[in-house]
């Protein structure tokens, strides 16, 4: 291995992320930056709402403010932050670690990209229109949705429509980028049961995305024409039939879930062997995991609707396709305890986020098969406990995932370490701040205190002062994340190629990686990923391309 | 590997550049699989809709006319087989015959959308006579912007067949359209049946 192999420093000028740059891993990181701008908003909304929930009085904002809140906070985390911080994590991860220089379609991935910002501006201006924005919750039901009582045509659930299809559309460009680039563009020698799992994970998830967006946006279509045009899809004075939109609406936004926590799983099955130091228990089976619950998720959709007037055998049908998602998920959860079992289990901040997002990814699950009974979903439908459960999914697993991925990648794609401290602190605030939010959730569900409301029984205020007491603990755990992602990429200690010793194509490759990471020199992949404690060398050369750069490293 | 001399990293892009075209289409075809989901939200939308619904015709309405969309379905369905000798002339070199007969599809894509704008002017009901009504022109109008794109992209690939040396180590482009131009072809039988044929 020659020196030119590895090309030396990487175009250094910070002006980059804010250009039209066509770089995978500019993209990745401009991505993941404005996902986490829309955060502290949608955090922001969050904070009032709970603040707003800490007496039983409807006191520090109106009720319609309210449903504007919570409507807000809904569609800015889901769509402005989880999808675009994940598809930041897919630009950085997947080029990278399947060996290619960049996406299959860098200009669509940059057009993606800009599409984020475009409607989350849309978005954050119906707040200034003069209806103010939309206040239906973030899935906008129908006839809810389609009150329009000022009479003007731009108003906040115009924005809304428009805001989400921008989004469907963003998303169907990255989908056809990542498949694309995960189908044609691996190294020499890595056949699917060679590719590191977050690769299987992340096309399993992009797969869902085309296949349910489509359904999303045909139906968010008829949503704008009833509201706009004066058609009657879903308004029953019109034969139309509300119901139609929730089948639309769920078919993508449950698999949506999945395309949520699919790459969160990839995450930990890619860290978990790293902190354990050894392989992935059931690698096969945890890839193939992946697609089975693509399958299952494709046909649970309707246990969203259980007390919206469906027939009974639908009822049966998705209770029991729902319950069978826990056997594949298992596998996973199995998997990833049989890597830790007997491991040389390191503590390090990313380690740490997984193992809480673990413990939190098993109690959501528990919740999740309580409420896919038919019996006690119809009993705490639209009650806190669902708000607990799902926030359990997105916040305690998911973006705890995506924590731990931004800890243990950081290093490779800035070139800097960040400060262990300051990441264990955020961890602890994290862990303690989401478990105190979330989990009085459950004892209000199942009292029967329903979700959006701004005012609420005295019987229900000690879980809920506790709940606002985790949202402001979760609303500080932010502060040393900022301070620690800044601080680091500013002046942290330099990192060399492979700090925290993982196996992985992006791990031989110096930190931060060239333009076009390894040009032309793509080395053949020999083994399968994660092969912690056994020796096997993952490339060949494996001996010389490290020694290079290691020398480069020393002579920096 | 030092046995082996490397030549110096050349700029970005290098990699699989002779595999690029390969992903157009595969990307294409994703994108088409894709594509293909909305029509069925519609289709199962539409479905769902005709079934569950007590007057499926608006008062005053009697049904839709069967005689011209017929002629019209002919003229698309025999489109897709004038594209099918076009490329098979391509592929025997005979640039001008191609060109001849992807002009000939052009036209009947014309002729098609032409129809479509006949009977949508002599109808007596609107968008927003009932669910009938929306379902009709929602299904007929995006059905019918997608036969807009497909003449677009004929009509850029013939522009492009003029280009020198275009079309000498096959075109990707060209099949990509025609994927399209079948798939839109597909889709039509399928609205066909729904909504001309299936009689309540």
């Amino acid at each position: 291995m020659t020196s030119t192999a590895l090309s030396p420093e990487p175009p250094a000028s910070w002006r980059r992320y804010f250009g039209f740059s066509t770089d995978a891993k500019v993209i990745g990181i401009q991505y993941i930056v404005v996902a986490f701008f829309f955060f502290l908003v949608g955090g922001l909304l969050a904070m009032i709402m709970r603040g707003e929930l800490i007496t039983p009085e409807a006191d520090l904002v109106d009720r319609t403010v309210y449903n504007g809140l919570y409507t807000m906070h809904g569609t800015i985390m889901l769509f402005l932050f989880i999808f675009p911080v994940l598809n930041g994590l897919n630009n950085l991860l997947i080029p990278t670690m399947i060996g290619a220089p960049d996406m299959a379609f860098p200009r669509l991935n940059t057009a993606a990209f800009w599409l984020v910002p475009v409607f989350g501006i849309l978005l954050i201006a119906s707040f200034f229109v003069p209806s103010g924005p939309a206040t239906s919750g973030w899935w906008s039901y129908p006839p809810v949705s389609l009150q329009n009582p000022l009479g003007h045509l731009i108003n906040g659930e115009f924005l809304w429509v428009l805001a989400v299809a921008l989004s469907g559309v963003s998303s169907i460009m990255g989908a056809v980028n990542f498949v694309t680039t995960i189908l044609r563009m691996r190294a020499p020698g890595m056949g699917f049961f060679r590719m590191p799992v977050f690769c299987w994970t992340a096309l399993a998830a992009q797969t869902l995305q085309l296949i349910g967006l489509p359904a999303l946006t045909g139906g968010a279509v008829m949503l704008l024409l009833d509201l706009s045009v004066g058609t009657s899809f879903y308004r029953p004075e019109g034969g139309g039939d509300p119901v139609l939109y929730q089948h639309f609406f769920w078919f993508y936004s449950h698999p949506a879930v999945y395309v949520i926590i699919l790459p969160v799983f990839g995450i930990f099955s890619e860290l978990f062997p790293v902190y354990s130091r050894k392989p992935l228990f059931g690698y096969v089976y945890v890839c193939l995991a992946s697609f089975i619950i693509v399958g299952l998720g494709l046909i649970v959709w309707v246990h969203h609707m259980f007390p919206s007037g469906v027939t009974q055998w639908m009822r049966n049908l998705f209770m029991v396709t729902t319950m069978l998602i826990a056997v594949p998920t298992g596998v996973k959860v199995f998997a990833w305890l049989g890597t830790m079992w007997n491991g040389k289990i390191r503590l390090t901040t990313p380690m740490l986020f997984c193992m809480g997002g673990l413990f939190n990814f098993v109690f959501a699950g528990i919740t999740g098969i309580m409420l896919a009974t038919v019996p006690i979903d119809i009993h705490v439908s639209n009650t806190y406990f669902v708000v607990g459960h799902f926030h359990y999914v997105i916040y305690g697993a998911a973006v705890m995932g995506v924590f731990a991925a931004i800890y243990h990648w950081f290093p490779k794609f800035t070139g800097r370490m960040p400060y262990e401290g300051l990441g264990k602190l955020h961890f602890l605030l994290t862990f303690v701040g989401a478990n105190l939010n979330f989990l009085p959730m459950h004892p209000l569900g199942l009292m029967g205190m329903p979700r959006r409301v701004s005012s609420y029984d005295p019987e229900f205020a000690f879980w809920n002062v506790l709940a606002s007491l985790g949202a402001f603990l979760l609303g500080v755990s932010i502060i040393p994340f900022l301070l620690n992602m800044i601080s680091s990429w500013a002046r942290g200690p330099r990192a060399t190629h492979n700090p925290w010793n993982a196996i992985g194509l992006e791990w031989l490759l110096p930190s931060p990686p060239a333009e076009d990471n390894f040009g032309e020199h793509v080395p053949t992949v020999i083994s399968r990923p994660y092969g912690y404690g056994t020796g096997e060398p993952l490339v060949e050369h494996q001996a010389e391309i490290e020694r290079a750069l290691t020398l480069q490293e020393a002579n920096r | 590997m030092s046995s082996t001399p490397v030549p110096p990293a050349s700029p970005s892009g290098a990699y699989g550049e002779g595999q690029h075209a390969n992903h157009n289409l595969t990307g294409f075809i994703i994108f088409l699989c894709s594509e293909s989901v909305i029509f069925l939200a519609f289709f199962s939308g539409y479905a769902l809709l005709r079934l569950s619904a007590l007057d499926w015709l608006p008062a005053g309405v009697d049904g839709l006319e069967w005689r011209m969309p017929l002629i019209n379905t002919v003229v698309l369905v025999s489109s897709s087989f004038t594209m099918v000798v076009a490329e098979h002339f391509k592929g025997k070199g005979k640039i001008w015959l191609f060109r001849g007969f992807w002009l000939l599809t052009m036209a009947m894509g014309a002729y098609f959308l032409y129809g479509q704008a006949v009977e949508w002017s002599g109808l007596t009901f609107g968008f927003t006579s009932g669910t009938f009504g929306g379902t009709f022109y929602l299904l007929t109008g995006f059905h019918g912007l997608h036969v807009l794109t497909g003449i677009l992209l004929m009509g850029l690939m013939l522009v492009k067949s003029f280009v020198p040396g275009n079309y000498a180590g096959g075109e990707e482009g060209v099949i990509a359209t025609s994927l399209f131009w079948h798939f839109v072809d597909v889709i039509w039988i399928i609205l066909f049946v729904l909504l001309y044929v299936w009689r309540a």
